[in-house]
């Protein structure tokens, strides 16, 4: 089995829930996580004899997600009905957008080992979400929570451009990244702030017409999407290996399992039926509206990023990683208002703050660290003040405590020890107490020095200038 | 002559100068339906008890020398299609027989607000599908003129209820015709007004592109009073429209010398001669009172009756998805799944004209038929509205018949949907155009109301009713009383 052999074809359907305060068609609140069916009204409850009213704010958003992802916004744009029968849809018809959709033919750019590329967007089309079904164990009942439906969705579909499990992640990324500049969602796939479903097929390299495709569900995580693609790639080259064929079918990824299992088949597809939804009028979009909302983009990832390269000099993917965050990206820029070392501001974020938060599940909004403390610390080890080693330290208490690193030094006496006369007698403590090591380091065995300055470090408690320790210890040892 | 054979004002101008109570009213449209309503079957629901505290609020209110408006105290039935909080809301269907809504639709409040009293809910063919009132679920309407004929429908027990004396006035909807034609078979005044003059909000959707809301009175100014009442923008509603609501009884000058009047041949063509006769009767008198008629084409009427049963019933097809059993009216008990439920309660909840228009609604909205019947039918509807476009480009209103015949027998047309259909085929096309039209008794056959129609340009209500008003008001059809 192999896969070489096989190209593989990754169209993404990604639905983006706008953080409106009120839901789409009613004046119901969109906030997350309230007790089930509190945030409903007739109208988003599907009661016969309502109507929907649109949300100029969802609309708004729409906009500026399409104009972010490059697409093409029309003067006319419509809502149409897709009719499907589900407990989770009140009304059983969807309102969404068939053929007059928000924005069309964009694109974004993405990165994959160092290589950038263009993939292409079909359409952006703004939809109502449904509600929420929570089925009973032992499978005796369902029920049903209402407080979602009626939130706006953009649904942003992609061309069947992305050719592996990785540049579908960094598409995902990258998309997410745009839409939290625009400040239009939350974008967090765990709270399916941001969902993700995918057509994926496979075909002989070289041939031209696309492979039978599966459509995955179910993938609730950048990782899942990542591990669903590579599994059903798998899946789908060991069948053509075996030289079968693949069936055209909607698949769920189980995460528990790492496996897709099929949901439907084509014959079982629904037809949805679109029609104009006529409680609903056509809407017009004017110069004036698309230069307003025009005019409302920040500056993003991709500007940002080649401004970092230009401006502060920091390396490709520094910039990179940096700018896949809105609030790492802030951060960053907020640290320089403090201190010109981009480099070293760059190399804290990537280093000691991913770590931290990469390795304690948490995100940047989770820890208190500001820009200005960054900033002040570098400023701190450019003084000498602290060490490099003690900077870890006081980093780590301004992820936790949001305290300035000043702070944090005087009240713990972190101070670095950079005066001679107090490093020379550690020094010469510590010759003394290590015959041995004195005996290697004079015998040739310049390593024999690393000891001798982690002793001195040691009895410091960290706080001797490492320079220092090293310019000492040498001197004294020649001398 | 009864209290409701007062004119409104003249109504009003009693309870104001304290002739009458409020409580006296409300007792005369219950003593009318005690007596009556078994034979004709118009309520579906009555609002006794509401009815009678309400009575006293205001006999309070009359009594502390407050502003009324001139609906004040009037006694009126609705459409069981309208929404009202807390009072059963049954669209005369199985499906919602146990349906209390938890809101009011928005001409529900406008009347709350004018202190007019519901007095009860009307029966109506089953999701206003139908034309002859013998599709709701409960039981039929029977025509206040001969039992033995329909009222017309869909509003049949608003037309009936006018007709018989048991309400003041009702307020039906209108898709195809569904004011107008039972207005015109009960022979009492039924308007429907242009699309978009009065909100939607609250009224079960059937086709939602063609509901309208309107009222069904003794005389052209009575509706006028209670348009003025029930017209205007609406921010539920994104279809309403954003227009000034001109004084309508102001409108009501019964001077018609000059206006410009077009008759459709298509409209004359095919139809019961003693209808003829009394349209062109109605056509004469309006020539006297110094208005000029012309016979005009309106080529596109013949493809209005399939045009219009495409798109209705592909809006109704998904309009009426929600009744699935979830979350409220009828729910099928011990079913084996969700599809069994979704299908058992549909199937149970559902009369067969409803069926029937699901069926051919999803049919023409189906992948591979869109194109061939309801982007087609769309089409036609552009070209029937130009009809109507170019013919208001040089005349001021369209004058015509209702309907063909005078009311049909009961059961003579169940079995035969599309001879049904057929009754609509001079109101349909005006429904597609989204105009305002005006119902009118204008003479009687075999003792049977006939029915003249004024078709209006839209957002011109003014017209139709005052050419209206000056010929009923040159006319008595409209007093003429069916013997109950």
């Amino acid at each position: 089995m192999s896969t070489s052999k096989y190209e593989t074809v990754i169209g993404l359907e990604v639905h983006v829930e706008l953080h409106t305060k009120s839901k789409i068609f009613c004046g119901c609140s969109t906030e997350f996580g309230a007790p089930p069916n509190s945030h409903t009204c007739p109208v988003c409850l599907g009661h016969p004899g309502v109507l929907p009213v649109l949300n100029r704010q969802a609309v708004d958003y729409a906009m500026k997600a399409a104009m972010a992802l490059n697409c093409e916004v029309g003067d006319v744009s419509k809502f149409d009905r897709k009719n499907y029968f589900y407990p989770d849809s009140p009304k059983a018809y969807q309102i969404s957008q068939f053929d007059k959709p928000i924005g069309e033919n964009g694109y974004i750019d993405i990165e994959v080992d160092g290589k950038t590329k263009r993939i292409g967007i079909t359409r952006l089309h703004l939809e109502e979400d449904a509600g929420k079904l929570t089925h009973i164990e032992g499978g005796y009942a369902s029920l049903v929570d209402f407080n979602r439906v009626g939130t706006p969705l953009v649904e942003i579909v992609s061309e069947p451009e992305i050719s592996s499990p990785e540049e579908a992640r960094a598409y995902l990324e990258k998309l997410r990244a745009i839409m939290q500049y625009c400040d239009v969602s939350d974008v967090k796939m765990e709270e399916g702030s941001m969902r993700c479903d995918a057509n994926i097929s496979l075909r002989p390299v070289g041939q031209k017409e696309l492979g039978t495709r599966a459509e995955l569900k179910n993938m609730n995580s950048f990782r899942g999407v990542l591990r669903g693609l590579e599994y059903e790639q798998y899946r789908q080259a060991e069948i053509l290996d075996d030289g079968g064929e693949v069936v055209q079918e909607t698949r769920r990824w189980d995460e528990a399992q790492g496996k897709t299992f099929s949901m439907r088949s084509k014959e079982e597809a629904h037809d949805y039926r679109y029609f104009p939804d006529p409680d609903l009028v056509t809407i017009h979009i004017d110069q004036a509206w698309k230069d307003r909302i025009r005019a409302s983009i920040p500056e993003l990832p991709d500007a940002r990023k080649a401004r970092y390269t230009e401006q502060f000099g920091l390396p490709g993917y520094d910039a990179e990683v940096i700018t896949t965050s809105k609030a790492l990206a802030d951060l960053f820029e907020s640290s320089l208002e403090y201190t010109a070392d981009a480099k070293s501001v760059s190399n804290w974020i990537m280093g000691d703050l991913l770590g931290y938060l990469n390795s304690n599940g948490l995100e940047l909004t989770d820890v208190k660290l500001t820009g200005q403390g960054l900033g002040e610390m570098i400023g701190l080890i450019e003084k000498g003040t602290i060490s490099s080693k003690i900077a870890k330290t006081v980093f780590k208490q301004m992820l936790e405590s949001g305290k300035l690193p000043q702070q944090i030094v005087e009240e713990q006496g972190l101070v670095q020890i950079s005066d001679e006369g107090a490093i020379l007698a550690i020094v010469n403590e510590v010759i003394a107490d290590n015959p041995a090591s004195v005996e290697d380091y004079k015998a040739g065995k310049e390593k024999a020095i690393g000891f001798l300055v982690g002793q001195v470090m040691k009895r410091s408690k960290g706080k001797a200038n490492p320079g220092l320790v090293n310019k000492l210890l040498v001197d004294v040892l020649k001398g | 002559m009864t209290l409701f054979d007062l004119r409104l004002k003249d109504l009003h101008n009693q309870l104001r100068n304290k002739e009458i109570s409020v409580t006296d009213v409300v007792n005369e449209a219950f003593a009318k339906i005690g007596e009556r309503d078994e034979k004709i079957g118009a309520y579906l629901t009555l609002n006794e008890e509401g009815a009678r505290a309400e009575a006293a609020r205001l006999d309070d209110k009359l009594a502390s020398g407050e502003d009324l408006g001139l609906l004040f105290g009037l006694p009126v039935g609705v459409k069981d299609n309208m929404v009202t909080e807390g009072i059963r809301t049954t669209c005369a269907s199985h499906f919602l027989s146990n349906y209390d809504p938890i809101y009011n639709g928005t001409v529900i409040s406008k009347l709350k607000q004018a202190d007019s009293i519901l007095i009860g809910k009307l029966n109506m063919d089953e999701f206003a599908m139908g034309g002859s009132n013998e599709s709701s679920h409960f039981h039929p309407v029977r025509n206040p003129w001969d039992f033995t004929r329909v009222p017309g429908g869909s509003s049949g027990g608003s037309a009936a209820a006018v007709a018989a004396g048991e309400a003041y006035f009702t307020l039906g909807s209108d898709t195809g015709g569904s004011i107008r034609q039972p207005a015109s078979y009960c022979g009492v005044v039924g308007l429907k007004p242009t699309y978009g003059l009065v909100s939607r909000y609250g009224v079960v959707a059937f086709a939602s592109s063609l509901d309208q809301i309107g009222p069904i009175t003794k005389n052209v100014e009575d509706a006028a009073h209670v348009l003025q009442a029930i017209a205007g923008y609406d921010p539920k509603d994104s279809t309403s429209a954003k227009v000034d609501v001109p004084n309508y009884a102001s409108a009501l000058t019964g001077d018609i010398a000059g206006l410009r009047i077009a008759v459709p041949k298509e409209y004359l063509e095919g139809i019961d001669p003693q209808v003829k006769a009394s349209v062109m009767e109605a056509l004469r008198l309006l020539e006297s009172l110094g208005a000029v008629w012309e016979e005009v084409s309106l080529p596109h009427t013949e493809y209005a009756v399939a045009a219009y049963y495409l798109l209705s019933s592909s809006e109704a097809s998904s309009n009426l998805s929600r009744f699935d059993g979830i979350r409220y009216g009828v729910r099928a008990e011990q079913t084996g799944g969700l599809l069994d439920l979704y299908h058992e309660s549909r199937s149970q909840g559902f009369g067969p004209e409803v069926k029937r228009r699901i069926m051919l609604g999803t049919y023409a909205l189906s992948s591979g038929y869109y194109d061939a019947y309801y982007l087609k039918a769309l089409k036609v509807r552009t070209l029937i509205k130009r009809d109507f476009d170019q013919t208001f480009e040089k005349y001021d209103a369209i004058v015509g018949p209702t309907t063909p015949t005078t009311a049909f027998s009961m059961g003579s047309q169940v079995d035969d949907p599309l001879t049904m259909y057929l009754n609509d085929i001079l109101t349909i096309p005006v429904s597609l155009a989204g105009m305002p039209a005006i119902s009118v008794p204008c003479g009687f056959s075999q003792g049977l109301p006939i029915g003249l129609q004024f078709i209006g340009k839209a957002f011109d209500e003014s017209t139709i009713l005052r050419l209206a008003h000056a010929f009923e008001a040159n006319s008595d059809h409209h007093k003429q009383r069916p013997s109950l």
